[in-house]
């Protein structure tokens, strides 16, 4: 029961009738260069999945070779013209680099902010749209040079760019050091300039509209977790952004001016003269990780603030800790700012400088700890419901975990001297990223597809894609543990030949057989997306029972979102209000009563 | 049945801390586990990591137990006729699981400070016993020779074969000469990225007669994965008569008096 106030001049399905217009003009303005928040927002859903199938496979060719060395690979031994079928190593070298850049850059942030932010802020908290629904859809353009760039870069002389998605150089910088570090290179930082400018397009925007154009009542700590995520997430963005930018600048100084900054003096790469001098290569360090270290925060943050949601409506029960929560986020926001240097620990940079960097990297692991518990006070006591979206929220807080606690070994310096650039990295950040970010992005598909698409994800092959993606990410990923306890070097085309890791291949075997079969596992989500989307069961405004803002709209809204501007009375994850009798939750619109409001009136 | 699929759940997820221990524990029975330490100081950094194992291992535990626990219990499906509980957390909580982890992570940073600084920052004070420069794709090496001064003509070149007098101080100055590179002794438990244009100093010593791997553990191209050296502890007798028959080899290609010209002492 919401009270009516200011009717809006919504329709329905206001674009619907716009189209009955029939022309071309008004299907690219109502399709394409849409200002609505929501299409913008299934702009980038649409284009980041597909680029993350693009990854997927990327990530499937890193692990032929490292099972199999020197083998035929199939498909890209043919499509790629490599030494009769063999894999090249300076291909090798290309494909980590692009499937991390493609994961990073095309993938989960743009998936974050771009189709979830963008999707979910006006509808949470009441707005209408954006503050600037026109940035908005430039924020969702400027993706495209972008895909551009770094798709053509795989075809231009030289291949991709191939010195790491941490394009450290001289290496990135010298054409003569790496085929990929030629035109590849050029056209990396042209793409990545790109997907910068999105996203800082995008902070703005997300900042303001938060900030200004929360419904009556919606104060700020009555937002949901995703808000307060995409709002730290975006100011993230907003402070870090401008620095890698300026970095990618330099390096493109670099090429078009001869410019030094990261070259030393008299440097000679390959027989050939490097840079003018005058530079060093730890600056380059300093500056990507300045804005890389608040990215990874950027890539988890948001997907935090959606299993919080998840877990409350399926557990029946509030937040655990609502105002701890908050303080953490901004916690590790906060912090994220000055831990980048434990990226460097080897790097050559002032050695006293691992003893500061030890410090604030040990203590940014409190607030993630702090969430974790507050997710299991949030489970404790629930009711809890095993849908799909619950399952992948679930396995969110149980991976991260894992995710987390790796991170304290590489934190602490001294063990950082073994594990760096060992599988132990590589398993930490695919645990936090893939175990964690991915698994959340899964879990807000399933649940806000009826908001998105007007129907339902069938639950059962719902099922069947976490069971399969589970049980295969921890066999791909959990013994990369145990290889860096090895000490097994990353991106190496071939570590065999090594008297240290020569016996380590059956393992290598065994995780590149299950990350076959997690790749393939996805083609089950494909189909049940796309074939729901237009056979799934219809869905009506609220079918999970949550009691968010935007489970008032119609499924999908229309423009302008609501039927009637919303006022909000209480705060969110409102389930199992004691007294409230014909329904287990209370929406954030329910006004108070005499019963609710006695229950009420203790949350806040 | 829906009790059953959520019993099911809750087991799986109870798999992620039995299967997650398993590893760990059975990894060293197949070999894939710290290496050997043939170093001074590694016993340091291996006690380190074995610390935060347990440490993190029986926080692993805990935490994934009681989600299992919690699924198990909490069901729904076992749950018919009673509602979840109504509360919006506890402050009591909320102090301790802040306070005691805070308290945890700053001791383990402060704990750890002077092992990082004996790698790192203690550098004995002693002449180079061999310089190491990386280069696309090999280890070059120079120790000094007869004036036991490096960068004079009559230095001993060496690719990729590092011998070194076991049981004593070492003293390596890294350089690189075009890309990062970065200088890794698994046995040893080093670690050095090498900087083109800084001289990097990096201390040891061997502790056991043998040969083991150095590996480049810093991306610096195609050849990445080939740049393998080795590293040679031998007794000092042994190490002397080494260095005076490669430097009889060198003399008789190269004769002292012409400067190789192509690495500068500097």
């Amino acid at each position: 029961m919401s009270t009516v106030t200011v009717p809006t001049t919504t329709t329905e399905h206001g674009h619907a009738a716009a189209k009955k217009s029939g022309s071309v003009a008004t299907f690219l303005s109502t399709y394409v260069f849409s200002k609505d928040h929501k299409v913008i927002g299934l702009q980038f859903l649409f284009s980041t999945l597909l680029w993350f199938l693009i990854g997927g496979l990327l990530a499937l060719a890193v692990r032929w070779q490292v099972a199999w060395p020197w083998s035929d690979v199939p498909v890209v031994g043919k499509l790629f013209a490599q030494e009769g079928g063999q894999m090249a190593p300076e291909f090798y070298t290309m494909l980590f680099t692009m499937h991390a850049t493609v994961m990073i850059f095309l993938v989960i942030i743009p998936i974050l902010a771009g189709a979830f932010g963008n999707f979910l802020i006006p509808l949470m908290i009441g707005a209408d749209d954006m503050a600037f629904p026109t940035l908005n859809m430039l924020s969702y353009w400027f993706m495209w040079p972008a895909f551009i760039a770094f798709g053509a870069s795989f075809f231009v002389e030289g291949g991709a760019a191939a010195g790491g998605w941490t394009s450290y150089p001289p290496l990135s910088t010298n054409v003569a050091s790496s085929p990929g570090s030629g035109w590849g290179q050029t056209l990396w930082l042209i793409g990545l300039t790109f997907v910068g400018v999105s996203s800082m397009l995008g902070s703005v925007n997300y900042m303001t509209t938060i900030i200004l154009m929360r419904a009556p009542g919606m104060t700020m700590f009555r937002l949901p977790m995703t808000i307060w995520a995409m709002f730290i997430t975006a100011v993230l963005q907003a402070f870090a952004l401008p620095v890698l930018t300026a970095a990618g600048f330099m390096q493109l100084a670099a090429r078009m001016f001869a410019t030094g900054f990261f070259s030393p003096e008299g440097n000679i790469v390959n027989n050939a003269v490097a840079g003018p001098g005058g530079g060093q290569p730890l600056l380059w360090q300093h500056l990507f990780w300045f804005y890389s270290h608040p990215a990874v925060y950027i890539m988890i943050l948001p997907a935090m603030g959606m299993v919080s949601d998840i877990l409350t409506c399926f557990a029946r029960k509030p937040l655990f800790g609502y105002r701890p929560m908050v303080y953490s986020i901004a916690g590790i926001a906060g912090l994220g700012f000055i831990v980048w240097g434990h990226h460097m620990f080897m790097s050559g940079m002032n050695p006293a400088l691992g003893i500061t960097f030890m410090v604030s990297t040990m203590m940014i692991a409190l607030p993630s700890a702090v969430k974790t518990f507050n997710w299991l006070g949030t489970v404790w006591g629930g009711k809890i419901q095993f849908t799909t979206a619950m399952l992948f929220a679930l396995s969110f807080v149980s991976m991260f975990i894992i995710g987390g606690l790796s991170g304290i070994f590489m934190a602490a310096t001294p063990v950082d001297i073994f594990i760096h650039d060992t599988y132990f990295i590589v398993a930490h950040f695919h645990y936090v990223l893939f175990a964690g970010t991915a698994m959340g992005v899964w879990a807000a598909i399933y649940f806000w597809y009826p908001k998105m698409f007007g129907r339902t994800m069938n639950e059962f092959w719902g099922k069947v894609h976490f069971f399969l993606t589970f049980l295969f990410l921890n066999g791909t990923f959990f013994t990369m543990h145990i290889l860096g306890a090895v000490g097994f070097p990353r991106r190496l085309a071939d570590a065999y030949h090594y008297e240290t890791f020569h016996h380590l291949q059956p393992m290598n075997a065994f995780m590149t057989y299950c990350a076959i079969g997690m790749v393939a596992t996805q083609i089950i989500f494909a189909a049940n997306f796309f074939w729901s989307m237009f056979f799934g069961p219809v869905a009506d405004r609220n079918p999970w029972n949550a009691n968010g803002l935007e489970w008032t709209a119609p499924s999908p809204p229309g423009h302008g979102n609501f039927d009637y501007q919303p006022v909000v009375y209480r705060g969110p994850y409102e389930y199992s209000v004691p007294g409230v009798d014909d329904k287990d939750h209370l929406m954030q619109t329910d006004p108070p009563n005499a019963a609710a409001a006695a229950a009420a009136a203790a949350s806040h | 049945m829906k009790r059953l699929s959520g019993m099911f759940w809750a087991l799986l997820f109870l798999a992620v801390p039995v299967l997650g221990v398993a590893t760990f524990a059975v990894a060293p029975s197949i070999n894939v586990w710290l290496p050997s330490d043939v170093s001074a100081h590694g016993h340091e950094i291996d006690s380190l990591f074995y610390f935060i194992l347990a440490l993190t291992g029986v926080v692993f535990v805990a935490t994934e137990v009681l989600l299992f626990w919690f699924m198990w219990k909490y069901d729904a499906a076992a749950r018919q006729g009673e509602k979840a509980i109504y509360i919006h957390g506890s402050h009591t909580l909320e102090v301790v699981w802040t306070i005691i982890p805070a308290a945890t992570l700053l001791f383990l940073a402060i704990y750890q400070m002077n092992a990082w600084a004996n790698v790192k920052m203690r550098r004995p004070d002693m002449p180079p016993t061999v310089e190491v420069v990386a280069r696309q794709f090999e280890w070059r090496l120079r120790y000094p020779g007869r004036d036991g001064l490096l960068g004079t003509p009559d230095d001993l070149h060496l690719v990729n074969d590092l011998h070194l007098p076991v049981d004593e101080d070492v003293l390596v100055q890294l350089k690189s000469m075009d890309v990062l590179h970065s200088f890794f002794l698994p046995n040893l438990r080093i670690k050095q990225d090498a900087v083109p244009g800084m001289k990097i100093p990096v201390w040891f010593k061997g502790t056991e007669t043998g040969s083991w791997d150095i590996v480049c553990a810093e991306l610096c191209g195609w050849g990445h994965y080939k740049m393998k050296g080795r590293i040679t502890f031998v007794t000092r007798p042994e190490f002397d008569a080494w260095l005076a028959r490669k430097t009889a080899e060198q003399d008789a290609t190269q004769p002292i008096a012409e400067a190789s010209g192509e690495i500068v002492a500097n």
